[in-house]
C-alpha cells in the first residue's frame, strides 16, 4: 500500500515535471521579456531619464512625473476621461450590435456563410497599421461628404435628432446613442470577433428548449429573454473584456498616441513610462470593476 | 413541371382554407421577415465593403478625377499609375518578399511555441499552475506600449548576465537587428501571443482524457503522446492560430517599427509612404513640393489595397479556417 502512494507521487511528480518543461518558454519569456521589462518602466515613472549620448541615466525624482501627468499637463486628465467615456459607450454598442448580429446569423437563411465571412473579414483587415491611417483619411471623409451633399443632405439621424430634441427628453444620452449611430461603421468593423463567440454560443443552446418553451405557450420574444439571454450570458462576459482590451490597445487611441508621442518624438522617457502606467492600472481597474459588476448576473448552465 | 406547381399552388390555397388563413398569414410573415433580414444584412455588409470598393475605385483615378466632381465612383481616365507609384515608394517587391519571410517564420515560431505552453496548461497539474496562468492573462493585458522603451533600451545594451561584457568589452547592440524579435517570439511574448496560449489550452482541454491514458498504456512516453496523438488532435486550431499570426504579422506597425525598423516590410513601408511620396516628387522635381491631401490619400488608398490584397487572397481561401476555430475552440471563461 505504502509502496503504491509512493509511485503514484513519483508520476505525478514526473508529470509536474514534464508540465514545467512545457510551459518553460513562456516562464523563461515571462521573466526575461516582461517582468524586467515592466519593473524598469516602473521605476524609470519615478525617475527623470537622462539621455546623453550612448548612455541613459535615471536620476530618481519621487512622484514628479505622476504630478506633472495629473496636475500640470493640460491634456491627460480630459483625454483619459473621455477615453473611458468613449471605451464605455462603444463597448456596450458593440456588444448590443454583435449579439443581435449573431441572433440573425443564427437564423437559416441562403448566403449565411458569406455574411459570416463579410462580417469576419474586418478583424483581418482592420488591424495594425491600417486603422491608423484609416483614420486621418480625409478623401474618404471628402468623398462621403460629396455623396451626401449630391443626395440633397438627407440624413435620417439629424431628422430624428432635432425631433427628439424639441421634445427635449434625456439629451445626453440621446447624444451618445446617435454618435454611436454615426459611427455605425466602427462599431461594425471592432465586433467582428464578437460576433463569431456569440454566435459559437448560440448554436451550442439546445433546440429542445426552444420546443418546450414554444409548447408551453412562450413567444419568440420571451423565450429569446428567458433562454437565449441567460444561455449566453457567461459569453456576454468573455466579449466584454476581449472588447475593453482590443478597444485600449487599439493605436488610434488617443492616450496611446500621448504617450508614444512624449516618448518617441519628446523622448522623455520617465513621464512617458508614468503615464503608460496610470493608463495601464485604470484600464486594469475597469476590467476588473465592471466584470465584477457582469459576473453577478452571469448564469452559468451546467 | 407545371402541373406539379399548379397543383401545389392550389394545394396550398386548399390547405389555408383548411387552416382558416393561419397558413396565409404564416407565409406572408415569414417572407416579411426574410425580406426585412435581407435588407438589414445588406446594409451591413455594405457598411463593412464600401470603404474597400471605394479605395478599389480612387486606386484607379488620375489626379484630375480626384478633384473633378462629377466622378464619384467611376473614374473617367481609368490608369494604373497609382499602383505603379506606389509600388516604388513602398519597393512592394523587395517588402512583400520580407515580409512574407518574416511573417511565416515568426508565426511558425510563435505558434510552435505557444503550442507547447498551451498544452503544458491544459494537459499538466503541477504546482503554481494557477499564478502561471494569470501571468498569461497579465500578458495579455499589458498594453506593449507600457513595456516599449525599456525593451527598447533592453536590446540596446544587450548582455546575458554579463558574458558579452566579458568577450568583447561591451554590452552588444541589438537594435535594428532581426534577432530581439525572434528571441520574444521564443519566450512567448510576440503579437497578442497571450492569446494563442489562451485559444490553444481551450482546445486541448477538450480532448478526452482516455486517449492521453491508452497512449500512456500503451507505452508511449510524454513528448511521444504529445507528437503523435495531441498534435494531430489539434490541428485545426493550430492552423488557424497560425493564419491570425501571420495576418496580425503582416500588418502589425507597433513591433514591426520597435524591432524591424531597418528592415523593408509592407507594414512600415503603408505607413511612411505619405512621407515617402512627398521626399519622391522632391526628388524627381528638384524643388520643394508640396503634395496635395487628395493625391497623396489616392496614394495611401492604392497601397492599403495592396498590402491587403495578399491577405484577402488568403481569407478567401481559408475562410472556415478562421472562422471556425474560434467558435470550435469554445471560448469560455
Amino acid at each position: 500500500m505504502k509502496k503504491q502512494k509512493n509511485k503514484l507521487a513519483g508520476l505525478q511528480k514526473r508529470k509536474a515535471i514534464s508540465g514545467y518543461l512545457f510551459i518553460s518558454p513562456f516562464i523563461i519569456g515571462f521573466l526575461v521579456f516582461m517582468v524586467k521589462p515592466l519593473a524598469q518602466s516602473l521605476y524609470m515613472s519615478f525617475c527623470e531619464v537622462l539621455l546623453g549620448p550612448g548612455q541613459f541615466e535615471p536620476v530618481y525624482k519621487g512622484l514628479a512625473n505622476y504630478k506633472q501627468a495629473f496636475l500640470v499637463d493640460p491634456d491627460f486628465n480630459s483625454m483619459l476621461l473621455t477615453e473611458l467615456g468613449r471605451m464605455f459607450v462603444y463597448s456596450l454598442a458593440i456588444m448590443v450590435f454583435s449579439f443581435f448580429v449573431a441572433l440573425i446569423l443564427n437564423q437559416e437563411f441562403k448566403g449565411r456563410a458569406l455574411v459570416r465571412a463579410i462580417f469576419f473579414l474586418p478583424v483581418i483587415l482592420s488591424s495594425g497599421v491600417i486603422i491608423g491611417l484609416e483614420e486621418n483619411n480625409s478623401l474618404m471623409s471628402q468623398l462621403a461628404d460629396t455623396i451626401e451633399m449630391s443626395t440633397s443632405g438627407v440624413s435620417v439621424t439629424a431628422v430624428l435628432e432635432e425631433l427628439l430634441r424639441t421634445a427635449n427628453v434625456g439629451i445626453k444620452v440621446f447624444e451618445k446613442v446617435f454618435e454611436v449611430i454615426d459611427n455605425i461603421y466602427d462599431v461594425a468593423i471592432m465586433s467582428g470577433i464578437q460576433i463569431i463567440i456569440f454566435l459559437s454560443g448560440l448554436q451550442t443552446i439546445s433546440s429542445s428548449m426552444y420546443e418546450a418553451a414554444s409548447i408551453e405557450g412562450c413567444t419568440k420574444w420571451e423565450s429569446l429573454w428567458k433562454i437565449t439571454f441567460p444561455m449566453v450570458s457567461s459569453l456576454l462576459l468573455v466579449n466584454w473584456v476581449y472588447t475593453i482590451i482590443d478597444f485600449c490597445m487599439r493605436t488610434d487611441n488617443q492616450v496611446i498616441k500621448k504617450i508614444s508621442t512624449e516618448m518617441v518624438t519628446k523622448q522623455q522617457y520617465g513621464f512617458a513610462s508614468a503615464l503608460s502606467w496610470v493608463y495601464f492600472l485604470v484600464v486594469i481597474l475597469y476590467v476588473g470593476i465592471t466584470s465584477l459588476i457582469i459576473s453577478k448576473g452571469v448564469y452559468y448552465y451546467d | 413541371m407545371t402541373k406539379t406547381k399548379v397543383k401545389s399552388a392550389d394545394n396550398f390555397w386548399e390547405r389555408n382554407r383548411k387552416s382558416e388563413g393561419y397558413l396565409l398569414k404564416r407565409t406572408m410573415l415569414n417572407w416579411g421577415i426574410s425580406i426585412c433580414r435581407f435588407i438589414l444584412l445588406f446594409g451591413m455588409c455594405f457598411l463593412i465593403l464600401q470603404p474597400i470598393l471605394n479605395k478599389i475605385s480612387v486606386s484607379f483615378m488620375t489626379e484630375s478625377d480626384l478633384y473633378n466632381p462629377i466622378v464619384i465612383n467611376i473614374p473617367e481616365n481609368f490608369t494604373t499609375g497609382n499602383y505603379q507609384m506606389a509600388a516604388t515608394l513602398m519597393k512592394y517587391g523587395e517588402a512583400l518578399k520580407n515580409s512574407m519571410i518574416i511573417s511565416v517564420t515568426i508565426a511558425l515560431l510563435q505558434i510552435a511555441v505557444c503550442t507547447l505552453v498551451g498544452y503544458g496548461f491544459a494537459r499538466f497539474e503541477f504546482p503554481l499552475k494557477k499564478f502561471w496562468f494569470a501571468c498569461v492573462m497579465m500578458v495579455i493585458l499589458v498594453p506593449p506600449q507600457t513595456i516599449s522603451n525599456s525593451l527598447h533600451l533592453h536590446f540596446r545594451y544587450f548582455d546575458v548576465f554579463g558574458i558579452f561584457e566579458a568577450v568583447k568589452g561591451q554590452a552588444i547592440n541589438l537594435r535594428g537587428s532581426k534577432i530581439p524579435y525572434y528571441l520574444m517570439s521564443a519566450g512567448c511574448m510576440g503579437l497578442k501571443n497571450g492569446l494563442y496560449i489562451y485559444m490553444i489550452r481551450q482546445f486541448f482541454r477538450t480532448i478526452p482524457k482516455d486517449l492521453e491514458e491508452a497512449a500512456y498504456v500503451d507505452g508511449c512516453g510524454t513528448l511521444k503522446t504529445f507528437v503523435r496523438i495531441m498534435l494531430p488532435e489539434g490541428k485545426p486550431i493550430l492552423t488557424s492560430c497560425f493564419l491570425f499570426a501571420f495576418v496580425w504579422q503582416w500588418t502589425d506597425g507597433f513591433y514591426s517599427r520597435l524591432f524591424l525598423g531597418n528592415t523593408q516590410l509592407v507594414s512600415t513601408g503603408l505607413s511612411r509612404i505619405v512621407d515617402s511620396l512627398g521626399a519622391f516628387l522632391m526628388k524627381e522635381l528638384g524643388v520643394k513640393t508640396t503634395v496635395s491631401v487628395a493625391y497623396s490619400n489616392c496614394i495611401l488608398a492604392t497601397g492599403t489595397l495592396m498590402i491587403i490584397l495578399p491577405l484577402i487572397i488568403i481569407y478567401l481561401f481559408a475562410q472556415r479556417a478562421f472562422v471556425e476555430s474560434i467558435s470550435s475552440s469554445g471560448i469560455k471563461m
